[in-house]
């Protein structure tokens, strides 16, 4: 079996890259010029974190795969992102709120990545943290404003928390490979980030005038490559250039 | 030469290099160097870290540094990017603090920022005419490591270096 380091730094690379990814989607179509850029810097945070954690994941395994080995030459089976970050930009609330539910774990995510006994990932988290504290802002006033602004903005917006929300619990899972490193002190326990989650999306709900599901549905599985059809689909356009031409360096 | 002379040279080298962005702040200003120094094997070594983890301008400054490095007599010099302990704009100088501003980008406040969720941010003064009267129009600017403001006494809009 694979070392649990290597597979725990490509889920978090992963998980990264496809999001980021998402948010390239969205370049040249924001609502406006502002929102353009600002969509556009957050998956560039999001591929850097990624393209840090890829260079790692390759070192540690040892077997030669840099970066773009990586994210270009594995298939969706083996891809181990969550499942949240793989949904469709649908419209702006969905954006918004898929970037909410995944900054609010993100960022007391790193910050307690920060303090891992793996330096490299305590680095990576220590960056991390600071640049997804933007995420949340940035997508707490999106919400803010759609959900309690018109009628057609709140619908979209409690629409896109009605779909997404089933996706939060995956984060909070922990299985065998993440337990081990979280006894050693390398990964954090997500069940202790889980008030910190809760209270962001509280205070944001809240001021929203929007309403948390109670259904308490999880939908789970990306972790283990068992993924939706939206990120084959994704994986099949960000990789064509170099299935096409192997080895294409800028 | 000399181990000391050489590695004289070396961080005299290193330190003409020029954020490809902001080319009024060197690598030096900018706090991206930690490290300039002789390995076990006789080559240079340069350690840099980077600012934001997407940085585009990373692999340029990388290569900058190298180019000049070899110029000074270095072509073997090993350029390492080490990501512990984070950069923060902590690390920037005072000086080059004061070459942002004469350059017309507000930059960053003394003490990197904790805040996530909303709160007010302290008023910026503006780069141009230096009043306080500004007012953010995104935090989000023309690279990752800027925010964009106005200021409504000069009516300028400005870069102002994020505080991170």
């Amino acid at each position: 079996m694979e070392p649990p380091l290597f597979i725990y730094t490509l889920r978090l690379a992963d998980t990264a890259l496809v999001l980021g990814h998402r948010l390239s989607e969205w370049s040249g179509r924001g609502p406006t010029l502002e929102e353009d850029i600002a969509l556009s810097n957050l998956g560039l945070d999001l591929i850097g974190q990624a393209r840090l954690l890829y260079d790692y994941a390759g070192k540690i395994e040892g077997k030669g795969r840099d970066e773009d080995a990586l994210a270009y030459w594995r298939d969706d089976r083996d891809y181990c992102n969550l499942l949240l970050v793989e949904q469709p930009n649908g419209d702006f609330a969905t954006t918004m709120m898929r970037q909410l539910i995944y900054a609010a774990f993100a960022h007391p995510f790193h910050q307690a990545l920060a303090r891992s006994k793996d330096e490299t990932l305590a680095g990576i988290g220590a960056k991390a943290e600071k640049e997804m504290a933007y995420h949340v802002r940035h997508a707490g006033e999106w919400v803010i404003r759609l959900g309690d602004g018109t009628g057609e903005s709140h619908a979209r917006a409690q629409a896109a928390l009605d779909e997404l929300v089933d996706y939060a619990g995956e984060m909070f899972e922990v299985d065998a490979i993440e337990h081990a490193l979280i006894e050693v002190g390398i990964a954090p326990d997500p069940a202790q980030l889980r008030a910190a989650f809760d209270a962001t999306l509280e205070h944001v709900l809240r001021e929203a005038t929007l309403r948390m599901p109670t259904h308490g549905r999880t939908q789970s599985g990306g972790r283990n490559g068992v993924h939706s059809e939206h990120l084959s689909r994704m994986l099949a356009e960000m990789q064509s250039l170099h299935r096409a031409h192997p080895g294409a360096v800028w | 030469m000399p181990d000391a002379a050489r590695l004289a040279r070396a961080r005299a080298a290193a330190a003409t290099v020029c954020d490809p962005e902001i080319p009024v702040l060197t690598l030096d200003d900018l706090g991206v160097i930690r490290r300039v120094a002789i390995a076990g094997d006789g080559e240079i070594e340069a350690d840099i870290t980077p600012t934001y983890s997407g940085c585009p301008a990373m692999a340029v400054m990388a290569l900058d540094l190298q180019t000049a490095l070899a110029a000074a007599g270095f072509p073997k010099a090993r350029i390492r990017t080490v990501l512990s302990p984070a950069w923060t704009t902590d690390w920037m100088t005072a000086q080059g603090r004061a070459k942002l501003l004469a350059y017309g980008i507000a930059p960053p406040a003394s003490r990197a920022s904790r805040r996530v969720l909303f709160g007010d941010d302290d008023a910026l003064a503006c780069p141009r005419c230096g009043s306080d009267m500004t007012v953010k129009i995104s935090e989000f600017g023309s690279t990752a490591c800027k925010s964009l403001w106005r200021c409504k006494s000069c009516l300028e809009p400005f870069d102002a270096f994020k505080c991170i």
